[in-house]
């Protein structure tokens, strides 16, 4: 199979310039989200708060308050990456380019990956002016940011693809994705819900995502960190081949 | 004859919603010819240029670029292939030298910053490649559309309607381009509205209307075989009836008698020896006139009256 590295090249690059022309709200946002978490749930309310399985609640909640951002931003940035150029028209170029999906994904998803690492960073650094906590496994918490960055800029890329309107584009991540995240236990631990509910939780696809995460900064989660790194991995395999059935058919993106 | 640089066979397209927009076309172009498409609105133009530059899926036939079925071979098809579309669509944010130098890299060519120099400045573009392409004119971002077509040094060129919205002077322009593309082996494509587009710089013109292309030849030739001259005596007074002297002519009064209209000959120019018979035949036979004015039909005259003649509905 061939692939065009240029080519790959020059939409991580493009996808990259469009993040640092609006770098001011890009990175404001988050830090101001993230403080107001911190502030609210972290300081004033976590003051009171008992460790959760032995994790101090402001440390508790960083994982989770992470992934509600990268899951929410990585989203929306992604999806508008194609449905803008479907909405102007200068889609066309990409279509008549010696582009196939390869390169295609990996320009736009690879700049996902690395605005989500750079997200994650500006969140962490924000958290330490509020709270003290250690990551016990960084490597392992990088590769996982980037995973989860990378199959939800997949994800946002069919969304993109999908949405025929502004509205649809956004409905998903404002309806779904924040919810979700919200009760897959951003601040708290699913174990500690009480029966029928802990089971509930765990049909909540994201509670994994937030576990997975939890574990690789404090070694402890509700769920293995295998079963969470299994279900991403799974759904990223899952958004690569609807992509792939998208490119191959033409939908929504040829006539 | 070369092998043709482009061979479409069969060529089919019905929207979804039931629109035929391409009823079974035939084509081949000529390796370095310049070849305008005409057709009125909804002929099928741009869907043609769509299909072979991926953004229509046809709905049958066959695409054949540089040898290589399209179907199959189109990477290597579409890293030769440069489009310019109809629609102003650009990325307004984007400056215009990034906006260039996007798609060089995105057609897979190493970044080459002097040749991106060469064609902003030869679209006159060169003052304005730190702007952003939102503050430019529409004449502009149609250059800086070229512009981005042209980075990859394409050997087919597709030009859908070039020269819309641009002003007169630099439609001119743009044809010296168009030519200069032409000299540099470049092989191109264009659709117009404006049918002197056409005269003044195709080799070959294809008609088009209803999806089905009506006819395809030389320039030349088309209007030698269509074209027609026209000349218009006006007389000093006016005449009952056409005169025995000038009625083996093909001539006509017109406008209250006070005109004698001539149409005949070829846009060859026989005409031209002809209407100098007919002022002979007139001034023998006393016929006096006050002046003549003598034109060879244009493209447009033969476009309109071809499309006429398909008006009648199927
Ligand atoms: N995306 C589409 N979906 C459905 N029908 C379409 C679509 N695009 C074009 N058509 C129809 O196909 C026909 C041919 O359209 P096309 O754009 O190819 O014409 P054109 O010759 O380029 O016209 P113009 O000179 O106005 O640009 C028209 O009837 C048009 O309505
Ligand atoms: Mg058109």
């Amino acid at each position: 199979m061939h692939f065009n590295l240029r080519s790959a090249y020059a939409i991580y690059r493009r996808e990259m310039a469009r993040a640092f022309r609006t770098a001011f709200q890009s990175i404001l946002s988050p830090v101001l989200t993230t403080s107001l978490y911190f502030v609210v749930f972290g300081s004033v309310i976590g003051a009171r708060m008992e460790p959760v399985g032995g994790v101090p609640y402001g440390a508790f909640i960083i994982p989770g308050l992470l992934m509600l951002t990268l899951l929410g931003e990585t989203t929306s940035n992604a999806s508008f990456g194609i449905y803008m150029p479907r909405f102007t028209g200068t889609i066309y170029e990409l279509l008549s380019a010696p582009v196939g999906v390869a390169e295609t994904l990996v320009g736009f998803v690879g700049a996902a990956a690395t605005k989500g690492l750079i997200l994650a960073a500006i969140i962490l650094g924000t958290a330490t002016f509020f709270v003290d906590y250690q990551i016990t496994h960084p490597v392992l918490a990088a590769f996982y940011i980037m995973l989860v960055a990378a199959s939800f800029a997949l994800f946002g890329f069919i969304l993109g693809i999908w949405a025929d309107s502004f509205e649809k584009l956004g409905i998903i991540p404002l309806l779904i994705l924040t919810p979700l995240t919200f009760l897959g236990g951003t601040f708290y631990s699913i174990r500690d819900l009480p029966a029928p509910w802990d089971a509930v939780a765990f049909a909540n696809p994201i509670a994994f995502l937030v576990s997975g995460l939890r574990w690789t900064f404090y070694g402890t989660a509700d769920v293995p960190i295998a079963v969470s790194l299994g279900l991403t991995l799974g759904f990223l395999a899952l958004c690569v081949t609807i992509i792939a059935v998208i490119f191959r058919t033409g939908w929504r993106l040829r006539e | 004859m070369n092998e043709p640089i482009l061979s479409i066979r069969g060529l089919t397209k019905t929207y979804r919603g039931g629109t035929r927009a391409l009823d079974n076309v035939d084509l081949d172009i000529r390796p370095g010819e310049i070849f305008a498409l005409l057709g009125p609105n909804g002929a099928g133009k741009t869907t043609l240029i769509g299909a072979v530059c991926g953004l229509v899926r046809p709905s049958g036939g066959t695409i054949t670029a540089f040898g290589h079925d399209l179907a199959r071979d189109w990477r290597s098809a579409r890293a030769r292939i440069g489009l310019v579309p109809q629609e102003l669509s650009t990325d307004m944010f984007e400056t215009v030298w990034r906006a260039v130098a996007y798609s060089q890299g995105l057609f897979g060519k190493p970044h080459d910053a002097a040749r991106i120099e060469e064609i902003l400045r030869s679209l006159s573009l060169w003052d304005k490649k730190d702007a952003q392409i939102r503050a430019l004119s529409g004449g502009m971002k149609r250059r800086v559309l070229i512009a981005k077509a042209l980075a990859h040094d394409p050997e087919l060129l597709f030009l859908d309607e070039p020269t819309a919205g641009v002003d007169v002077e630099l439609r001119k322009g743009m044809w010296e381009q168009i030519a200069r593309l032409k000299e540099r082996g470049v092989t191109i494509i264009l659709t117009t509205h404006y049918i002197e587009e056409a005269e003044e710089m195709a080799d070959r013109v294809g008609i088009i209307q209803g999806g089905r292309i009506l006819m395809v030849d030389e320039k030349h030739a088309m209007m030698e075989r269509l074209g027609t001259t026209e000349a218009v005596i006006d007389l000093a007074v006016p005449l009952g009836q056409l005169p025995p002297e000038v009625a083996a002519f093909p001539v006509e009064l017109g406008e209250g008698s006070t005109r004698l209209i001539y149409r005949g000959g070829t846009g060859a120019g026989g005409g031209a020896a002809e209407v100098a018979q007919l002022t002979q035949a007139l001034t023998r036979a006393g016929i006096a006139y006050n002046s003549i004015d003598i034109h060879d039909s244009s493209l447009e005259d033969i476009f309109v009256g071809l499309l006429g003649e398909q008006e009648v509905p199927a």
